[in-house]
């Protein structure tokens, strides 16, 4: 049943999903690739159509896969299950836990969940880093021109980095890597 | 009269948050920031500071958090509803209305050719991301330590295919986090 794998796969995602877009990705990586909704390609494609459109990632991500999965519903489904938990929690603490977040309970176990965060996230970056640029679609060689793009790309950011203390914002990164990706792949 | 336009007003002011942020959740805060504080001043500053602590450990879009919490604020639970629908409609219109023309598009060369440079850049964004955290993060030995561990567990998992997920490690490390505070409470408890 599509629909009801769609609403408990992103009703997880929007329960488990802290710290942001970001931290959300190994997540919906893990749904996702679990369920075969996506494969690893696809996702970054979405990633980058998300980041490249206005609005919280995550939701478009639970768009784009319930429409592809399930139609005008599912994509119904899957945004509000991705959705509710969020809505939820914060109607809870707001009401009844004002406190909880205090507690030094809750505290110890953020202690601990927020750097396990950090270090997935790391290593989901390198992870993807290194397979799109050592693993070309097809092909068992890596491909010289996608080594082409990463240094390139390396050298903006830390270049920018070095100059102006700031890395780029993600729009532009995104259409700077566009930009490298049609001229180098030709 | 007077609630029906304080819902209208959400609606319309996420609406437009939605529409014209991209780049994710801190993007997002700031736009928040500047409508419902600046403009609006539905919230103080300082709840605005607070929201964004509730919103960063509890799960889901941080935009979301947000407008429940702003929306709940001025309206209660129908307020909530309305900033909450507002942020949300206009990624899924467009999404929605993208998403069937998303095949197609990948078919010409140039725009495939561009995408495959927008992988790489995905997880360049990532490790942007992360590096940012990094620097935030307290630099003690526990959570260092904690970070560390994930970052080899998760790396393993993904490389040899590991069935580890990112949620029972995050379980994992508040369970270990609650352990050693519990011990050191037990102990007398020097806090740090």
């Amino acid at each position: 049943m599509i629909y009801l794998d769609l609403f408990l796969g992103f009703l997880r995602v929007g329960c488990f999903a802290f710290g942001g877009a970001y931290g959300a990705i190994p997540l919906i990586r893990d749904v996702v690739l679990s369920y075969g909704w996506l494969d690893d390609e696809a996702l970054t494609h979405m990633i980058a159509v998300s980041e490249s459109t206005p609005g919280p990632i995550m939701v478009n991500l639970a768009t784009y896969v319930g429409n592809v999965q399930g139609g005008f519903l599912g994509a119904l489904l899957a945004t509000l299950a991705v959705v509710l938990p969020s809505f939820v929690v914060i109607l809870l603490v707001m009401a009844v836990f004002g406190s909880l977040l205090k507690n030094p309970c809750t505290q110890a176990v953020l202690r601990g969940v927020k750097p396990c965060i950090i270090g997935i996230i790391l290593a989901t970056g390198c992870y993807m880093t290194a397979k799109s640029c050592l693993l070309s679609p097809g092909n068992a060689a890596p491909d010289p021109r996608a080594l082409i793009v990463a240094a390139l790309l390396a050298g903006a950011l830390l270049g920018r980095r070095a100059l102006v203390q700031k890395g780029l914002s993600p729009v532009r990164l995104i259409l700077l890597s566009a930009f490298l990706g049609a001229l180098v792949f030709r | 009269m007077r609630q029906k336009n304080i819902l209208f007003d959400l609606l319309l002011t996420f609406l437009k948050i939605g529409l014209f942020t991209f780049g994710g959740g801190y993007a997002m805060l700031a736009m928040i920031e500047n409508s419902c504080v600046t403009e609006k001043g539905w919230i103080s500053h300082d709840d605005m500071m607070n929201v964004t602590v509730i919103a960063e450990s509890t799960p889901g879009p941080i935009a979301i958090n947000c407008a429940t919490f702003v929306g709940y604020r001025q309206a209660g639970l129908w307020g909530a509803l309305a900033a909450t629908l507002g942020i949300v409609l206009p990624s899924f219109v467009i999404i929605y209305s993208i998403s069937s023309l998303l095949d197609n598009f990948l078919e010409i060369a140039v725009i495939a050719s561009a995408f495959r440079g927008i992988r790489i850049g995905v997880g360049f964004l990532i490790l942007q991301a992360a590096a940012g955290m990094v620097k935030k993060m307290p630099k003690k030995p526990l959570p260092l330590a904690i970070m560390a561990a994930s970052f080899l567990l998760m790396l393993s998992a993904n490389l040899f295919s590991w069935k580890l997920s990112s949620i029972s490690l995050m379980l994992l490390a508040g369970v270990v986090s609650l352990g050693l505070f519990a011990a050191g409470a037990g102990k007398g408890g020097n806090k740090g």
